[in-house]
């Protein structure tokens, strides 16, 4: 975060409305800073803009204002003015425009090496799964400095996962995986809010994130009961339903073997691809006929209904771990 | 051009007017005369403004404090989604283009009434049906799915009265249908003799602009409710995820129309500012041409920014690309209006009466609304403030500090012209005032708020927003006190209030000048023929001055 | 059209002449056309999308719907409009019973297409390919075949509907043509009820092959 948007941050903080009524939100990952920069430009902008609309408009109004014998003076309009009035705020709104795709897309651009925690929204909670096996309630706890990707899926209506202390938030929607990412800075305990309305307890779907430097992170880990992870639950699962049945390396399988086709492109029987991703799955379990792969029949029956949304998400963890021997694909 | 010499001046002697040819009930509820169902809707929109408002204190009774201890999370979800749909479709969308346009836009073009008089009486009629199905849907429990309706929520899992509300708002949207394609028609085909689209008033241009996007966006609004009531009657599944169906598709028809919708709103008041800009510097507005453009490129590029409501909605990042850059493109156009207003002042003489005092409060509150509107284009910062606080304030600053405002100036102006009284001044500056104080205590602590992360639509919050939300409803309080007073004086004004001479502005425009005050029921004693352009005021000059500058000195 | 401005005959009060009248009146209805098309536009989007995401299920759905029915009811719908041309033709030539003859055509063949549409829509019915609770294609419950359906079923819906209202309008010309309003508004209402009638039409000429005919060159 650059050092006068930290300078900003700070004085804001500390000067009226501190603690009990701040007036600025804490700032505390990697994307903040940049974000807080462009804020505050738009800010100068509009002050800047505002200060001059009114000092024109009320020093015109006093200046001009009505006196017996004097006339207003007819005044068409020019061309030049108008030019000026359009080109310099078309400029400024391109400079803003495109400042702020760019910081965008270092908020879609999700990093490498990216730890992965399945995040599930219903009425009114939120369901956190980590990828070693702990699973929270409305709660979020991240080591600093490591950049989080987050899986989000609703069971129900569309929410949407807010941390305003990292600046991101991404609706949740129900039917398909959106995605956020991002990096704590400072260790703290943030607001999590829903910030799409979803019902009567919208208000109350909120939480804690709780970012911990390497040492506590640990210790959170080591201290919170971990169930299997959501790699291992998957695998028991593919067995359970009797996926590996269709889906196995034999030839004349029913199935495409599921083996190392995370990320590739797949050829479908009625023309055109899809790519092998966590939504492609997810549809491919509930609804097979939709997208049938090229050489295979509408053999597979639909699981919808007994497949819940966390179990989808282990099984798409599971696939994902099947890498090919050549090794690790793009994640999506 | 000189004044119109007094052999050809019309006769303004005191004379029956529109309001006193009949009295009778039947002569009001069957009228087709277009200033008497102005009058009609400006009794509509009254009452729902005060009902709007009422929900509006409601819930800001329950943001005082931290803790959703006045009403419960259902009723407080009710009471800003009601707020929300009475205050748009029942207000916003029909107040002045249904009150002053249906007034003013016939007589501003010398036309003796509307293309379709007896369409426009049914306009009025679809949207008070409407709006009684909604009341009743209101009244017998509710809707709490927020005027936005977004599915899956009021498609499958809302316990209220989706669908009635549905069927009401989808009923209303015909009224602004059927008042486009009026208005539309009017202006291209009634125009008097010598009214060349370039010496009409600005007033008119806007409220053509926003006839344009009222006629071609509302039927989207349409069918997309009616899909949803389809969905929540039948379970057509249409966009029930469990059958491939998609939400974001709700989204995507639900914004088409209403985002232009926020054009439909604001164009009109702009029409007015226009007038009063003129009206009260006596000058013509600076780059007619440009400002009346601009009320098309309005519209224009309105119809393609909607997916700046959906920026994290899951669409992908490069329509989030396009829709961003559009989204800029289209504040240019309100940007050069703004211009073009405060450069008429300059040099003008300028009266600091009523009306000019919102035209003042509007010129600051809808900068800065218009400002706060970049703000969410800019992809990186909507990704923290949308779905805030921050939307809250940027547009109540548009629709309240901005078209409100514009509406009680327009109000105020031509009140003496549709009622041939005059209202108290003194008591129109204060409440100028007070309204102004109000609402910026309302709602600038909001933009704060929504930095800060406080989410829209919360019933409760943590208790570090507290002192903010306090101010923000104490400004509430004295927001409505504002409303409550121009209600009272002008409503007093009727029965007490001095008589209105013929023209007390002085102002251009074939309403004072050629029509008398109050008009009678076919507005002009002849057909106007028109020989002068638009805000003439230089005709009245002396000839050393009126020699017209077409540079800035 | 009518004395409740106050004035007498084909001329309303608050035009200045006839020509001016029907210009108001032609322009009005071109605009009203416009809206309608934004009207269908957003089940044409909707459309749109859900077949580019489900092509499979959208042609299997689209099989299920039968060809020969929705031709022989485009070239009813065709045959009407033709007849709705002959009866505006006829109104300007201010012949009664012309006149009468071929709206009462156009009505018959649009009564023809709403039959035929009943037998197709209980065709649905008995197969529960209604979208809802009952729906089942191919014996199975859910599935995107039911979008389909339910666009289907808007999109003739809201189309049946229009030409209900045309019928109606046809049938109340068909009583002002026996009382021999042949005055110019009187013509010009004909006229404007065609172009009403053809844009009905036309929308069905792009349900018929979006509706009935995907999938079937497979």
């Amino acid at each position: 975060m650059s050092p006068l948007s930290g300078f900003f941050a700070l004085a804001v903080q500390t000067y009226p409305g501190s603690g009990n009524a701040p007036l600025f939100p804490p700032s505390a990952s990697t994307i903040s800073g940049e974000v807080d920069a462009l804020y505050w430009f738009l800010i100068g902008v509009s002050v800047f803009f505002s200060a001059l609309i009114c000092a024109l408009v009320i020093g015109f109004s006093v200046r001009f204002r009505r006196r017996p014998g004097v006339h207003a003076t007819p005044i068409e309009g020019s061309m030049a003015l108008e030019l000026l009035w359009t080109v310099v705020p078309l400029g400024i709104a391109m400079v803003i425009f495109i400042w702020g795709a760019k910081v965008y897309f270092r908020t879609v651009k999700v990093p490498s090496n990216a730890m992965q925690i399945d995040i599930t929204g219903k009425q009114w909670m939120w369901k956190a799964q980590h990828p070693t096996g702990q699973r929270e309630i409305n709660d979020l706890h991240v080591p600093v400095g490591v950049p989080i990707k987050l899986r989000m899926i609703s069971e129900d209506v569309i929410h949407s996962y807010f941390i305003p202390a990292f600046r991101i938030k991404r609706d949740v929607v129900p039917g398909r995986y959106s995605s956020a990412w991002f990096e704590a800075t400072e260790p703290g305990e943030y607001h999590l809010f829903c910030a799409e309305y979803c019902g009567t307890k919208h208000s109350q779907m909120i939480g804690r994130v709780y970012a911990l430097d390497p040492v506590e992170y640990q210790r959170w880990l080591s201290g919170t009961v971990a169930g299997e992870t959501p790699k291992q639950a998957g695998e028991k699962l593919f067995a359970s339903l009797r996926c590996d049945t269709c889906h196995n390396a034999q030839s004349g399988a029913r199935g495409p073997d599921l083996a190392g086709l995370w990320g590739s492109e797949v050829e479908l029987r009625s023309g055109g691809s899809v790519r092998f991703d966590a939504d492609y799955v997810r549809e491919s379990i509930l609804n097979p006929a939709a997208k049938i792969v090229k050489g295979y029949e509408p053999l597979m029956p639909s699981y919808s209904g007994q497949v819940s949304e966390e179990q989808m998400l282990a099984l798409i963890a599971y696939l994902e771990s099947l890498s090919a021997p050549q090794g690790a694909k793009d994640r999506p | 051009m000189t004044a119109p010499s007094a052999s050809t001046a019309p006769s303004f002697a005191p004379r029956d007017n529109y309001l006193t040819a009949d009295y009778s009930w039947r002569s009001w509820l069957l009228t087709v005369d277009h200033k008497r169902i102005g009058i009609l809707y400006l009794l509509s929109v009254t009452g729902f403004f005060f009902l709007g408002g009422l929900f509006a204190v409601l819930l800001r009774l329950e943001l005082a404090t931290p803790q959703g201890d006045l009403v419960q999370a259902e009723t407080y979800n009710k009471l800003f989604t009601m707020h929300g749909l009475v205050m748009i479709f029942f207000f916003l969308v029909p107040s002045i283009p249904g009150v002053l346009g249906n007034f003013f836009v016939p007589i501003m073009i010398g036309a003796k009434d509307m293309a379709f008089p007896r369409l426009n009486l049914l306009s009025w009629y679809v949207y008070m049906i409407g709006g009684l199905v909604s009341f009743l849907a209101i009244i017998t429990g509710g809707v709490d799915t927020g005027w936005t309706f977004y599915a899956p929520y009021s498609s499958t899992y809302a316990n209220s009265n989706v669908a009635l509300t549905a069927v009401g708002v989808f009923i209303t949207g015909f009224s602004s249908i059927l008042t486009g394609l009026n208005i539309i028609v009017t202006v291209h085909k009634m125009r008097a003799p010598g009214m060349t689209w370039f010496r009409m008033p600005l007033f008119v241009w806007a409220h053509y602009a926003t006839s344009v996007i009222m006629v071609l966006g509302t039927p989207v609004l349409a069918i997309t409710i009616l899909l949803l009531a389809l969905e929540r009657l039948f379970h057509i599944g249409i966009f029930d995820p469990k059958l491939g169906g998609d939400p974001v598709l709700f989204q995507h028809l639900f914004w088409f129309y209403s985002h232009p919708a926020v054009y439909i709103m604001i164009l009109p008041a702009m029409g007015v500012i226009s007038e009063l800009v003129a009206a009260f510097s006596r000058k013509r507005i600076f780059g007619y041409s440009f400002v009346a453009f601009s009320s098309l490129a309005i519209a224009v590029l309105g119809f393609l920014v909607w997916g700046h409501h959906m920026f994290l909605s899951g669409q992908s990042v490069y329509a989030g690309v396009v829709f961003s850059v559009l989204s800029f493109l289209v504040a240019i156009p309100s940007a050069v209006k703004v211009f073009n207003w405060s450069a008429t002042l300059y040099k003008g003489s300028v009266q600091l009466s009523t009306p000019m005092m919102y035209v003042i409060g509007f010129l600051g509150l809808f900068t800065i609304g218009g400002l706060t509107g970049l703000f969410l284009a800019c992809l990186g910062l909507d990704v923290h403030v949308h779905d805030t606080y921050f939307v809250v304030a940027h547009f109540h600053y548009i629709m309240v500090g901005g078209a409100v405002m514009a509406f009680l100036g327009g109000i105020h102006y031509w009140w003496p012209k549709m009622f041939g009284k005059m209202y108290p001044e003194g008591l129109g500056k204060v409440s100028a005032v007070v309204i102004f104080i109000g609402f910026n205590l309302t709602f600038f602590p909001q933009f704060l708020l929504g930095y800060l992360g406080m989410p829209r639509r919360y019933h409760a919050y943590p208790e570090e927003f507290g002192v903010l939300n306090v101010l923000s409803s104490a400004g509430a309080s004295i927001l409505g006190i504002g409303y409550l007073l121009p209600m009272a004086y002008l409503l007093w004004s009727l029965r007490y209030g001095a008589e209105a001479e013929q023209n007390p502005w002085g102002a251009k425009g074939l309403e004072w000048e050629k029509a008398p005050t109050p008009p009678p029921t076919f507005n002009f004693d002849a057909t106007p023929v028109v020989t002068q352009e638009a805000y003439a005021y230089a005709d009245d000059l002396p000839p050393e001055e009126s020699r017209t500058q077409a540079r800035l000195v | 059209m009518s004395d409740s401005y106050g004035g007498h005959g084909a001329l309303a009060h608050h035009f200045e002449d006839l020509e001016q009248q029907r210009e108001a009146h032609t322009l009005g209805m071109w605009a009203f056309l416009v809206t309608e098309i934004l009207f269908f536009g957003g089940l044409f989007a909707a459309y749109v999308v859900y077949r580019s995401a489900y092509p499979e299920a959208f042609a299997n759905a689209s099989n299920q719907l039968d060809p020969v029915l929705g031709g022989i009811n485009t070239a009813v719908l065709i045959g009407s409009s033709f007849t709705m041309v002959l009866a505006v033709h006829a109104a300007q030539q201010r012949r009664k019973w012309a006149i009468f003859g071929w709206l009462w055509a156009t009505i018959v063949l649009g009564t023809a297409f709403l039959g035929v549409k009943y037998v197709e829509y209980h065709h649905k019915w008995e197969h529960h390919l209604i979208p809802g609770p009952n729906f089942l294609f191919e014996g199975q419950p859910g599935g995107s075949e039911q979008l389909f359906f339910a666009l289907y079923f808007s999109m003739t819906g809201l189309h049946a509907f229009h030409m209900v209202i045309g019928a109606g309008i046809l049938v109340w010309l068909s009583v002002l043509a026996l009382k021999g309003r042949f005055d110019e508004p009187g013509r010009n209402a004909v006229e404007m009820t065609g172009l009403y009638w053809h844009f009905v039409d036309l929308v069905w000429i792009f349900l018929f092959p979006l509706l009935y005919l995907l999938g079937r060159h497979q």
